[in-house]
């Protein structure tokens, strides 16, 4: 069956563990996880996580509803890159050397819009926030005319097209459970 | 105390020593069982769970103590059992540092759990207690750990005990959805050929009546999981019997001629289904279930409906309109014949040959008027007692479903008696899994727990000899068992008991074992090759059922 990306996001309490509860599920069903970036959420208290995985619709469904089900989740949904907007960021450091033999950092720049970090006599470490095609791209062009020293990737941080902000919605819904 | 907790099963050790201390003073209070192996502990305390509705509670220590309760945790969860397992940790301070006896409990027991936590100090004990028994108990019920370091049982703290009533993470009774409630009454209103599933969800809702006028209003014949056994008395009506692997051929069969089909408080199990490319294909499908991760799980529903069995229910029912299903329901009855011929008859009333474990069972389901708790280990005879039994309670099979434990029966039955002490408790096990918790014995003799306890004895791990005969070219690998002289074993527990090998000595044999309510071995030698039919084998499709010769 034919797998697409899903975007997993998780909002949860800040309890110890929570992240094994959620991997287990993964595990079990043997998908992999290809990235994963957690951070506090806009509202005190609430970590979120956001999750990409290569799968099929019928088991990002289950996935998301198991991930829902334990106790200290507030809530879990899935997207397709249609409906986000998203972003990941990366490193690349590059020997300095091989980088002014190469020419213009200006045009560097301008090409990829790109920052730059650092740059000493030894490496020049540069940045670039894109979607992973982005920065896929510039560092194989990177490998093959300059050299990358190092690069890393962080995980998709990515937010929701729609007007709706659930988490508010969902924090909303439950109050006429609590008397 | 606060929670209602009148009998904990347990096994004290080094790091739970503090609470135990504790314990000593509320001996009046709160009825300790000394189990004789933490596994035994927390089976016990499913067991009475099972049978009581209320939460199981375990005490045990950590490492070892804990591990050896993973088991019991693990049954509980597949099986929905309420439960609240305490498991002692080193202190605080040596966390992590691979302590004596120290392991990671919630770690383990995470995906096994409904909530696993660890306490560290004792001014959570309380909140996280409340917690705990708030999580076991509501919506879907399950096993809860609490992990308590021994620094926070012996810290001094003024104790404030408030219920928990509400987490916002965690809604465990939704409200109901008048829309889906709308679509499924619909699609019920028009079928022809209505046929319902009943799972355990009706019987931890204790929405056995509301079940009952849901049927009878739209005249539905339904069928049961092996956990969902004894929601509907044996006698009603609509009961068309037992569903899967070694369920009845009615269910089954109709399960593939119906039009609509409605699940009520079940999850689609692979002993149920069989083949999912081949179930129900033709049919509308409603579910009924109180956990959404449920719905669309296994069978995709064309009427999912998420709540409560108790509130679904009626609220369905309220929209349904009267029906009646003569001729559909009349169908079951050519499959009933069928398998009472090829089957049940040689099973149950045979007059010679070896006993088979279907009199067994019958003979003493009559005996007790029908009315007694049975309780099972896990193999041929479970699926015997469940088939052969006759109920006219709920509440009345208690066996490992999900997980399917050897060596559960024991030790549940002695929780079952003690969470109904005014039933006759008889617990039925083969030769293998009685000797998996064979220790319980010593329990029971401690305590004068009057349990019933029946051997099925055919000196192999029958239900694997079965599949080696069916599946494996007869190559009996490692099944065949010499056994030791179970009477003789629980004369040393002091606990009476016969051994019975001939036909025209079980009914006295019987009588003598009801006789009063003291705990009770009979071991009864079976036939060796005994099978269990009908068998829908493993992966086949739901109407694909073998009956033996």
């Amino acid at each position: 069956m034919e797998k697409t990306l899903y975007t997993i996001t998780v909002f949860s309490e800040n309890t110890v563990g929570l992240l094994g509860q959620i991997t287990i599920i993964f595990t079990r069903r043997a998908l992999n996880i290809e990235t994963l970036s957690v951070s506090p959420s806009a509202i005190k208290g609430i970590h979120k996580f956001t999750i990409t995985l290569f799968t099929t619709q019928d088991v990002v469904e289950k996935v998301v509803k198991q991930i829902d089900k334990r106790i200290d989740i507030l809530k879990s949904y899935y997207n397709t890159d249609d409906d986000l907007v998203h972003q990941e960021i990366a490193l690349y450091k590059i020997a300095t050397d091989n980088l002014l033999q190469q020419g213009s950092i200006e045009e560097l720049i301008r090409k990829y819009h790109i920052r730059v970090l650092e740059m000493n006599a030894d490496f020049v470490v540069l940045q670039k926030a894109g979607h992973y095609a982005e920065t896929q791209q510039m560092f194989e062009e990177l490998s093959e005319t300059v050299g990358v020293l190092q690069f890393i990737r962080s995980g998709r941080v990515a937010i929701t097209k729609s007007k709706v902000e659930r988490l508010s919605d969902m924090l909303e819904g439950i109050k006429k459970y609590q008397n | 105390m606060h929670e209602g907790v009148d009998t904990i099963f347990g096994y004290p050790g080094g790091a739970i020593m503090p609470t135990f201390d504790a314990l000593y003073d509320y001996d009046k209070k709160v009825n300790h069982i000394l189990t004789r192996h933490e596994q035994g502990a927390t089976h016990a305390a499913q067991g009475y769970a099972r049978v009581s509705g209320k939460v199981g509670v375990c005490l045990v220590t950590s490492g070892p103590a804990a591990t050896n309760a993973i088991t019991g945790i693990a049954d509980a969860m597949l099986d929905s059992t309420p439960m609240v397992v305490i498991t002692g940790q080193v202190g605080a301070a040596l966390l992590g540092t691979d302590a004596f006896q120290e392991i990671d409990v919630v770690g383990i027991s995470q995906p096994i759990t409904k909530w696993a936590y660890q306490i560290r100090r004792a001014e959570d004990i309380a909140w996280a207690v409340a917690r705990a028994f708030y999580i076991a108990r509501s919506g879907r019920p399950g096993p809860v750990v609490l992990d308590i370091t021994k620094n926070a049982q012996f810290q001094e703290i003024d104790f404030i005990y408030e219920p928990c009533t509400f987490i916002r993470s965690y809604i465990p009774t939704p409200e109901i959805n008048p829309s889906q409630i709308e679509l499924a009454a619909e699609i019920i209103n028009s079928a022809k050929k209505p046929f319902a599933l009943v799972g355990q969800g009706v019987v931890l809702s204790n929405a056995e009546a509301e079940l009952k006028e849901f049927l009878e209003k739209a005249d539905i014949p339904a069928a049961w999981t092996l956990l969902g056994a004894s929601a509907m008395d044996t006698d009603f009506s609509l009961n068309k019997g037992f569903l899967g692997m070694h369920g009845n051929v009615g269910p089954n069969i109709m399960t593939n001629q119906c039009d609509v089909l409605i699940a009520i408080g079940m999850r689609f199990d692979d002993r149920v289904t069989g083949d999912l490319n081949h179930y129900a294909k033709q049919a509308k499908i409603v579910h009924l279930d109180i956990d959404s991760a449920e719905l669309n799980k296994n069978v995709k529903a064309d009427a999912p409906v998420h709540g409560s069995a108790k509130d679904t229910l009626p609220a369905i029912s309220a929209l349904l309109k009267p029906a009646k299903h003569t001729d559909w329901i009349a169908e079951f009855k050519q499959h009933d014949d069928r398998e009472f011929e090829k089957v049940i008859d040689r099973e149950v009333y045979p007059t010679s040959g070896e006993i088979t474990m279907g009199e067994v069972i019958y003979k003493i389901s009559e005996a007790t008027g029908n009315k007694a708790v049975v309780v099972t280990d896990v193999g041929q005879h479970q699926m015997m007692a469940t088939r052969y039994s006759k109920f006219s309670q709920t509440r009345s099979l208690i066996t490992s479903g999900g997980l399917g434990t050897m060596g559960f029966g024991i030790p549940a039955a002695m929780g079952a008696k003690m969470g109904a002490p005014e039933r006759t408790v008889i617990m039925f096990s083969g030769d293998g899994g009685f000797q998996m918790t064979i220790q319980e014995l010593g329990t029971i003799m401690q305590e004068q727990i009057g349990v019933k306890m029946i051997i099925l004895n055919n000196h192999f791990l029958g239900m694997v000899r079965q599949w080696q005969e069916m599946f494996f070219e007869e190559r009996y690998s490692f099944t065949k068992m010499q056994n030791p002289d179970f009477v003789a074993i629980a004369k040393a527990y002091k606990i009476d008991g016969q051994n019975v090998s001939e036909r025209s000595e079980l009914d006295a044999a019987i009588a003598d074992m009801l006789k009063d309510d003291k705990p009770y071995l009979l071991v009864v030698d079976v036939e060796m090759k005994g099978m269990v039919y009908p068998m829908m084998p493993a992966g086949a499709a739901v109407d694909n059922i073998l009956l033996g010769e």
